[in-house]
């Protein structure tokens, strides 16, 4: 589950992470108002506004504005807010739609002078995510922040480091130290730097993270550690533990079907191709979905119906895949193990003549325990519906139909 | 001989009184297996399905001798269970449960690494050799007795796998469902390994998905061993998008090299028999025996 950048801030801030101060407005009046706010609490001269959406690269469809007076910050809020803001994230990227911006976030400037009156701000990366090859927790950091890591990583791969803690005592004194020092710092800078990396490891590991990743990590002048931004991304298997975490969910910016779907406890993901799928299992979904392109069409959607597949669950299935006015043909492929396939068979046509009026192909292939029973219920059902038993049979019945 | 289990495997059931535990205990008794009890904490000493209860499997173990285990709670417990089986001393932990947190199976995965326990799992259909013993959930007709070895990530497309090998003509060893989870306890290059020493093995099939390097590590592996017999491969997910987790956690495309596309390639160069269908899998392994 992935969080705004608002809350991760909060989340990372209940673990003692220094972060850029900021208030949430959902109107240009409420900006301002949090802008005199932030004034009184931070002594910030100047704020910045930045859209509250799940995708990254914000600044580069002008989505993060900085503001010297209120006045500034009524009208770059106003502006953002209700914008279709294009990232290279958002759907399509930067030639795409965009996201609606429902919020925004209004923030402390962090880049100060000193008590000199010097500039001394640097701006490094750092991430935490679960490293699959070695099974731990990796610390990924490097001097390079505010831009993109994936590029960093092609083009000056030895400016990337990086940091394994062990799954069972976590992170060390020594690495701690090693990552400050190998970011150049000494001093008071240094010691904060130590104590940053603490507290982001333990948020990570407490709040049952995915990924944290602090882009950028800013030393300000006068030598705090600060996240200046947060992107955190949620272990959606652990939410229960964190009822007040599994409440940051914003459906507004998921897909709404996937949203309907998931109510419905289906696993679906929405898809831009014209041929529907329903399959019983994640790996065979996936699958289904490649022989559906290889037969010539295009996949519209991943469903996986679970285990049970009975009627109830295949209808809501199909209400789900119909709401696409793209697709074209519809293939069912279950593999009945333990369940018998008969019973899908009639979940099937209970299914279709309750909803009625089903105006696509559907192709039923259903194959395991009485496949045979199976095919000839749904072939005698009067409904329009081409059966299959082999995986052959159904993609050759796809590529007549979407021909 | 058949790898990891066989007719002589003494099998309890964790979770072997709750709804999920009692169904598939009895199926895997039906198959044949050699099921000797069932753990379910406070519920020691009572018979269920003609067979004991144990409070811990520590104790099933002593009273039991039993070498297996077959995991069935729900998943805030999983880790702990999968801990508690590999400090009670059974050789083979089978994790059905999917769910169980990331953080969670890393500090399990580290904890049976210690113990030198072979976990299989978690969120995986556990393991068959065929008309032996059955530990887990899949149905157990489709696999018929033969010398193909299977090694796949996904529950379904393994029984659809196996299903086109039979039809074959052929038939099944062991087949080994590794789990799609992002940390798992056994990769699909171990359990290759495992079925390229069994010498009843002739052909091996690996199913892949999105995510993670192990397909790769596991082709790299087999061309470093000589390709000592044909292995056909398959990756779903040829049409996932990048970011989005396909229904297994563990199955999203980050990088570069977990795209399906990435993998098949490597698997090519390393002298697997790829198939881009998934309905040519079974086809292709008899065609690739017969050379």
């Amino acid at each position: 589950m992935n969080l705004h950048e608002y809350q991760a801030k909060e989340l990372l801030s209940r673990y003692g992470v220094p972060v850029q101060r900021g208030l949430v407005a959902y109107t240009a009046e409420e900006a301002v108002s949090n802008y005199a706010q932030l004034q009184q609490t931070t002594g910030t001269k100047w704020a910045v506004v930045k859209a509250q959406i799940h995708a990254g690269g914000r600044g580069k469809g002008g989505g993060v504005k900085l503001a010297k007076n209120a006045d500034e910050v009524r009208e770059k809020a106003g502006n953002i807010i209700g914008m279709m803001l294009k990232t290279p994230q958002t759907p399509g990227g930067m030639d795409g739609e965009g996201k609606l911006v429902r919020k925004v976030l209004i923030t402390e400037d962090v880049y100060y002078p000193n008590a000199e009156g010097k500039m001394d701000t640097k701006e490094f990366y750092m991430s935490i995510l679960t490293d699959r090859a070695t099974k731990t927790n990796v610390i990924v950091y490097s001097t390079e922040g505010g831009m993109d890591i994936e590029k960093v990583a092609e083009e000056t791969p030895h400016l990337v480091h990086k940091e394994y803690a062990h799954p069972h005592l976590g992170i060390q004194g020594y690495q701690m130290r090693k990552i400050a020092f190998n970011l150049g710092l000494s001093g008071a800078a240094f010691k904060s730097m130590v104590k940053f990396v603490e507290q982001l490891y333990n948020a990570y590991t407490q709040a049952d993270c995915a990924l944290i990743e602090i882009n950028p990590c800013l030393k300000t002048s006068d030598d705090k550690i600060i996240a200046a931004d947060g992107k955190i991304t949620l272990d959606g298997n652990a939410l229960y533990r964190h009822p007040d975490l599994a409440a940051y969910r914003d459906t507004d910016e998921e897909d709404p079907t996937e949203v309907e779907a998931g109510s419905f406890d289906l696993n679906f993901v929405k898809l831009d191709g014209n041929v529907g799928c329903m399959v019983n299992g994640a790996g065979l979904a996936m699958a289904t979905m490649d022989i559906i392109q290889l037969s010539g069409g295009q996949p519209a959607n991943f469903l996986d119906v679970g285990g049970t597949a009975d009627a109830k669950r295949v209808e809501n299935a199909f209400r789900i895949i119909l709401k696409d006015p793209n697709v074209k043909a519809i293939l069912i492929n279950i593999f009945g193990g333990i369940v018998r396939c008969e019973r899908v068979a009639q979940g099937v046509i209970d299914a279709y003549n309750n909803i009625g009026n089903i105006q696509v192909p559907i192709i039923v292939r259903l194959q395991g325990t009485n496949a045979d029973i199976a095919k000839e219920l749904i072939d005698k059902s009067g409904l329009a519906v081409h059966s299959a038993i082999t995986l052959q049979e159904a993609a050759d019945l796809v590529k007549k139909l979407v021909k | 001989m058949s790898v990891l289990v066989n007719k002589n495997s003494r099998v309890i059931v964790q979770g072997f009184t709750g709804k999920e535990g009692t169904f598939h205990a009895e199926q895997m008794i039906a198959y044949g297996t050699n099921v000797v009890g069932g753990v379910t904490p406070s519920k020691g000493g009572q018979t269920h399905l003609g067979l004991p209860v144990f409070d811990t499997v520590y104790a099933a173990v002593q009273a039991t001798q039993a070498d297996v285990s077959i995991i069935f709670v729900p998943p805030a417990f999983g880790a702990d269970a999968i801990m508690e089986a590999a400090d009670a001393g059974v050789k083979v932990i089978v994790c059905i449960t999917e769910g169980i947190p990331v953080q969670d199976m890393m500090r399990a995965k580290a904890f049976v690494e210690d113990k030198k326990v072979r976990l299989i799992g978690p969120n995986c259909p556990g393991i068959i050799t065929a008309e032996e013993a059955k530990i887990g959930i899949m149905p157990g007709f489709v696999f018929k007795k033969g010398n193909i070895g299977i090694v796949s990530k996904s529950g379904t497309l393994t029984y659809e796998a196996s299903d086109q090998v039979v039809k074959a003509g052929l038939g099944i060893t062991t087949a080994i469902g590794i789990g799609g989870d992002p940390i798992i306890g056994t990769t699909t290059k171990e359990a290759v390994e495992l079925l390229m020493n069994d010498s009843e093995t002739e052909g091996i099939i690996i199913i892949g998905e999105i995510g993670g390097n192990l397909e790769a590590e596991a082709a790299r592996w087999i061309k470093a061993n000589g390709n000592k017999k044909p292995v056909v491969g398959f990756i779903a997910g040829q049409t996932a998008p990048k970011g989005r987790k396909m229904g297994h956690a563990g199955a999203i495309v980050g990088g570069a090299e977990d795209t399906a596309e990435a993998k098949m390639q490597i698997m090519r160069e390393c002298g697997i028999h790829v198939v881009a269908s998934p309905a040519e899998i079974g086809a292709t392994m008899a065609a690739v025996l017969k050379k």
